[in-house]
């Protein structure tokens, strides 16, 4: 269960958070909808702990735990991953020495053995066709030279990896076709369990017609401003955000 | 301006060549091409050659100059006499006769004082029509204040009471010595050091004239301040020294064009410009360096060895040179940056163009002192002829420079099979928080562009400067309009002749 | 600048002895190689190739000098100089810079010389290893070097490993002179792997005639303090030249590398990548000239180098060069000293792999780049691991086995 209360958060001069109290129950879906520059990546940036953003405010519970005070790394063997809107290249790192390194990592966080090799390619094969990504990008170095379909699949595959209990899924559905969307969105679906809580952030609901959210939540200006169910995504895709602002005003 | 020009080449070197044979053309260009070499017939007041201390004397009681000035200027000149001519960079600077150099040398000097501003000798007047510097504000470029200085005097700076309505100082450097004193001693020599070099030295020992620029605190220069220089007379040297302070919050962007007449021998021009920028000030500097190149077989020609540096003391203040060089037989210079204060930000924009024996050394110090600054440096060298084109550049990272950042850009150009381009970066990193990027490259002028051209009806000449201007490009646009449609000009002209 | 006496007396002293274990083509040039030295002097800052690097300083202590007799295990292609199969006076000191003090301070002291030499149109398969151990019990000088004839159509591959075997001061001065002759091939590694307590100047010669292709791969793995020099004269048309450099330095290390690739004729090509990781105190130099002269058309040259500086008391100089005197070429040039990718490293510790790992890895990528140039597979391999196990710090804390590795 995540807990954010009252928390404010600036990237460099600027505060981009005013004030967000939201609770995700194990098993919840939360859209997370809003205009360009409402604070959406900055919250969930804030979530898993990027170091260019500084929370001066309030506070960010994981199963208890304060997670504020974790490292990024600390929150990522808790179980908190994030698919990124734009995952970066590394060059030079092969996706399996990365994804040997983040498994073995988290796995010895918890107190358990390394995979052997032998085990942890087996589970590369397993997961690569769970979520239909092509052998010959796991011997290319980190996302270099992906195209963007092929970037976010390869999110959805680290997730598969990592067996995340809380997932953020930041703009997943930017810059896909409808068949790699309906993919990407499968494969979440495949991986998520009774458990799995997520946060979705999207500007079109056709993301949310795969991922049923439980909650849908409207972010302006850093605060949100307005909550309630999978009907209200319906709402802005067809209305937008302006009959919300109006209410507001 | 053209038009001006075409009376004014008449004085000098119009021996006729006999030979009809195919050099011609190209000669009878490299001889059109430098088209401000014109003398001045004017009584020019100038003391005899050499240099020694009862120069110095002389010099700063012609000037009427401070004891403390005066001082300044003996302890430069007992440096300098320590100190031998520099040999490095890649240049063949000869062997300069220091006591054959004129040290100071006035047209203005009529009879006796009187006032000069009234009584500009009109032959001066029209000097620096030729030069399409109209003195008569009435003929002025629009929204530039003009400060000419030809040989060691500054002859006339116009604009100046409308600038001081806001508080600004745009005046010759010796006239700010005698009414604002007090601030002329504070800066003077706090970026440049007399002993910082050689040139620098000497300098500092017999400066004439120059400008001085005082911007004062929240003000934006309403126009632009230029400052043209003109070697004139014979055997003299030009040791101009320029001061620019901008206090706080202020803005201001300045011109330098420099000519110089055709003459056979060398002409000494060792300047110095310092440059003050406070918090939050902006300071633009932008140079069209066009003194004489010396003629097709390198004979003549200005030695242009200066030294040019700005002190970005302030926070966030910014900086920008740009200098278009086609001109001086030899120039050393590097136009440099002390990035002092935090999140300043300094630009190094460059176009160098050397044509038959011309040699270049030139480039950028950018020295990073302060946290978060940034610095760019665009060097575009275009070497034709015999000549050789150098950058030199040093991009120092102090240690406590956190999140320093640079990035640098030299490109070279080669027309003909002659000439050299050559590429000296030094970067010295003493922070892991910097972020320094060079590249550079050197290749030839693009075939199957000059091809296209060709094609579509253009001459391999007109095509050369079209493609060169393409090039030279990213810094052209850096400058102020007029001076960019100059400059654009000066580079197809100083080109003329390379190709074919 | 006073380091230079003790050198002077000891060979005013001493060259006798030198003379009389070494052999009459090393003996022909060696007192005006001496005098050369005399005249210079150690540079000092000012001499533009030495500026990084304080000379006086590594030649002040008193090191005693080894005359001990090189021993070649018998072996194709290697000889000493002694026993050579060929006449190498048209080699011996033809190519070295005379007016470098370092080769001139070598060619006066060493009195015995390594000759590699592959016959017209052979091919080795296997790589020649030459593998040099610093060994004394005391502070000691090594003055070595190498002569490296490759006949028309000979290729091969030599790998000079240095190691240093006792825990002492060892001081190395080394030439290698390398001839390439027409359609000659040569990949050369020199791996550095000694103590902090090493000095090392070294000053390799390349010439090439036609159609020719050498690969240098100059590798310092750990190190005291290390000045590495490699002049290359492509004289022959058609030829390249690779130069590659992995430098890591960590602790007090320095490591200067300072290169030249001459172009003299036409249509050559040169390629260098130099890359450095700078960690601690340690300080990281590189200068790289690219010379193209005036009858050199068509040249193809490409110098790059890249540098992590990874602890705000490292130090980092580069100062890629070109000097081009021929206008139909393409050459370019690129060097950035940089900082790690931030948002790589926040990515790799959202997947949970720990900041420090997350760094090495980083690192070691950034190495692989030059790793990946490496033409024999298996010292690929080896070295892949070992630059791994050097930024885990894993490499120096072997120290007392260094003798069994």
């Amino acid at each position: 269960m995540l807990i954010i209360k009252n928390l404010h958060a600036k990237v460099g001069d600027k505060e981009i958070l005013k004030g967000i109290d939201l609770t995700i129950n194990d098993g919840e879906i939360h859209a997370l909808m809003g205009t360009n520059g409402a604070g959406k990546s900055t919250l969930s940036n804030v979530i898993v702990g990027n170091p260019a953003y500084e929370v001066t405010e309030g506070s960010i519970t994981f199963n208890g735990q304060d997670l504020l005070a974790m490292s990024t790394e600390e929150r990522a063997h808790a179980g908190i991953f994030m698919s990124f809107q734009a995952p970066i290249e590394i060059p030079g790192v092969s996706m399996t020495n990365f994804m040997r390194a983040a498994v073995n990592a988290r796995r010895e966080a918890l107190g358990k053995e390394p995979l052997k090799s032998t085990d942890f390619l087996k589970v590369m094969r397993e997961k690569r066709k769970l979520v239909e990504i092509d052998q010959k990008l796991m011997n290319r170095s980190v996302n270099e030279g992906f195209s963007g379909g092929e970037r976010k699949r390869n999110e959805i595959f680290q997730m598969a990896m990592l067996e995340p209990s809380f997932c953020i899924l930041d703009e997943t559905d930017s810059g896909l076709d409808v068949d790699a969307l309906r993919i990407v969105a499968e494969g979440f679906n495949k991986l998520r369990t009774a458990e799995t809580s997520a946060i979705v952030i999207t500007h079109y609901q056709r993301l949310l017609d795969y991922i049923r959210p439980d909650f849908v939540h409207v972010l302006i200006n850093g605060q949100i401003v307005k909550s309630g169910t999978a009907e209200l995504a319906q709402q802005i895709e067809e209305q937008g955000f302006d009959w919300i602002k109006e209410e507001l005003a | 301006m053209n038009e001006k020009n075409k009376n004014g080449k008449q004085n000098e070197n119009e021996e006729k060549k006999p030979g009809q044979d195919s050099n011609e053309l190209v000669r009878r260009i490299a001889e059109k091409k430098y088209e401000f070499g014109f003398t001045t017939d004017v009584h020019t007041e100038i003391i005899d050659k050499g240099l020694n201390e009862d120069v110095i004397r002389l010099i700063s009681e012609k000037k009427g100059e401070p004891d403390w000035l005066l001082q300044f200027r003996l302890e430069a000149y007992r440096y300098w006499l320590t100190q031998t001519q520099p040999t490095w960079g890649h240049v063949h600077l000869p062997e300069i006769d220091y006591q054959a150099i004129s040290y100071y040398a006035d047209p203005t000097a009529k009879k006796g004082q009187g006032n000069k501003e009234q009584e500009i000798d009109p032959e001066l007047m029209k000097t620096f029509d030729k030069l399409g510097i109209p003195l008569e504000e009435r003929l002025a470029l629009s929204g530039t204040a003009v400060d000419a200085v030809m040989d060691s005097v500054s002859v006339k700076t116009t604009f100046k009471e409308k600038l001081s309505e806001k508080g600004i100082i745009f005046c010759s450097i010796s006239e700010a010595v005698k009414n604002h004193p007090d601030l002329v001693q504070k800066y003077l020599g706090s970026v440049v050091p007399p002993k910082d070099n050689y040139f620098a030295a000497l300098n500092s020992a017999v400066f004439s004239d120059g400008s001085f620029v005082y911007i004062p605190k929240n003000t934006r220069c309403p126009m632009e301040l230029s400052t043209y220089f003109r070697i004139n007379a014979r055997n003299t040297g030009q040791f101009e020294r320029t001061l620019i302070v901008c206090d706080e919050g202020s803005y201001v962007s300045y011109l330098e064009g420099c000519t110089a007449p055709m003459r056979d021998e060398n002409q000494l021009h060792a300047a110095i410009v310092e440059i003050v920028v406070m918090d939050n000030a902006e300071v633009k500097y932008s140079t069209v360096q066009n003194w004489y190149p010396g003629d097709s077989e390198g004979r003549g020609g200005v030695l242009n060895l200066v030294t040019k540096r700005g002190d970005l003391r302030g926070v966030n203040s910014k900086l920008s040179w740009t200098q278009v060089e086609t001109g001086s037989a030899i120039t050393w210079k590097y136009p440099s940056c002390v990035l002092r204060g935090d999140n300043s930000q300094a630009e190094f924009y460059s176009v160098a163009v050397t044509n038959n024996h011309q040699e270049a050394d030139t480039g950028t110090k950018m020295i990073h002192l302060g946290k978060n600054t940034r610095s760019t440096i665009i060097s575009k060298g275009i070497s034709a002829g015999k000549s050789q084109n150098s950058y030199r550049g040093l991009v120092r990272v102090g240690k406590h420079a956190d999140g320093a950042r640079n990035y640098s850009s030299c490109d070279s150009l080669l027309l003909g099979s002659q000439c050299g381009a050559h590429t000296f970066p030094y970067m010295d990193i003493h922070n892991n928080t910097a972020t320094v990027e060079h590249e550079a490259t050197t290749s030839k002028i693009n075939e199957d562009q000059l091809f296209y051209c060709n094609q579509r009806g253009i001459s391999t000449e007109e095509a050369v400067g079209l493609i060169v201007n393409g090039y030279a490009k990213d810094v052209i646009n850096k400058l102020p309009m007029e001076f960019a449609v100059e400059a654009q000009k000066l580079l197809s002209v100083s080109l003329e002749g390379t190709v074919g | 600048m006073t380091s230079e006496l003790q050198y002077i007396e000891l060979y005013n002293e001493a060259s006798d002895l030198i003379k009389s274990k070494s052999c009459p083509v090393m003996n022909t040039v060696r007192d005006e190689a001496f005098a050369t030295f005399q005249r210079l002097g150690f540079p000092s800052k000012k001499v533009e190739r030495y500026r990084y690097t304080d000379v006086d300083a590594a030649f002040a202590p008193n090191y005693g000098i080894s005359l001990s007799p090189l021993t070649v295990k018998p072996s194709a292609y290697i000889y000493n100089i002694q026993e050579a199969p060929i006449d190498v006076t048209p080699y011996y000191h033809r190519i070295a810079d005379h007016t470098d003090a370092i080769t001139a301070l070598n060619t006066a002291l060493v009195h015995d010389a390594l000759l590699v030499y592959v016959p017209k149109n052979t091919r080795v398969e296997d790589p020649i290893v030459v593998d040099n151990w610093l060994r004394g019990t005391a502070a000691t000088m090594m003055n070595r070097r190498v002569l490296i004839v490759m006949e028309q159509g000979a290729d091969a591959t030599l790998i000079i490993n240095d190691h240093a075997a006792d825990k002492q001061r060892f001081l190395t001065t080394q030439v290698i002179e390398v001839f390439c002759h027409d359609n000659a091939r040569l990949d050369l590694y020199e791996i550095e792997e000694t103590t902090p307590l090493c000095s090392r100047f070294s000053n390799v010669y390349i010439q090439e005639g036609r159609d020719c292709n050498v690969k240098h791969n100059s590798i310092t793995l750990f190190n005291g303090q290390t000045r590495n020099l490699c002049d290359v004269y492509l004289q022959g048309e058609n030829s390249e030249v690779t130069l590659n450099g992995c430098a890591i330095a960590t602790g007090s290390q320095r490591i200067d590398n300072n290169t030249l690739i001459r172009h003299e004729v036409p249509n050559c090509t040169s390629d260098e990548l130099y890359k450095y990781v700078v960690d601690d105190k340690a300080v990281g130099a590189f200068a790289g000239k690219i010379l193209v002269e005036k009858d050199a058309q068509k040249t193809s040259s490409h110098e790059t180098n890249a540098n992590l500086c990874a602890s705000s008391d490292a130090r980092m100089y580069t100062q890629p060069m070109l000097e081009i005197y021929a206008d139909d070429v393409k050459c370019a040039h690129g060097s950035t000293v940089g900082v790690m990718d931030e948002a790589a490293l926040f990515y790799m510790r959202q997947r949970g792999i720990p900041e420090a790992e997350a760094r090495t890895l980083l690192k070691n990528a950034f190495m692989g780049q030059v790793i990946d140039q490496i033409k024999y597979e298996p010292l690929r391999q080896r070295l892949a691991v070992k630059v791994e196990k050097r930024f885990r710090g894993e490499l120096e804390k072997c120290d007392d086995c260094r003798l069994c590795k």
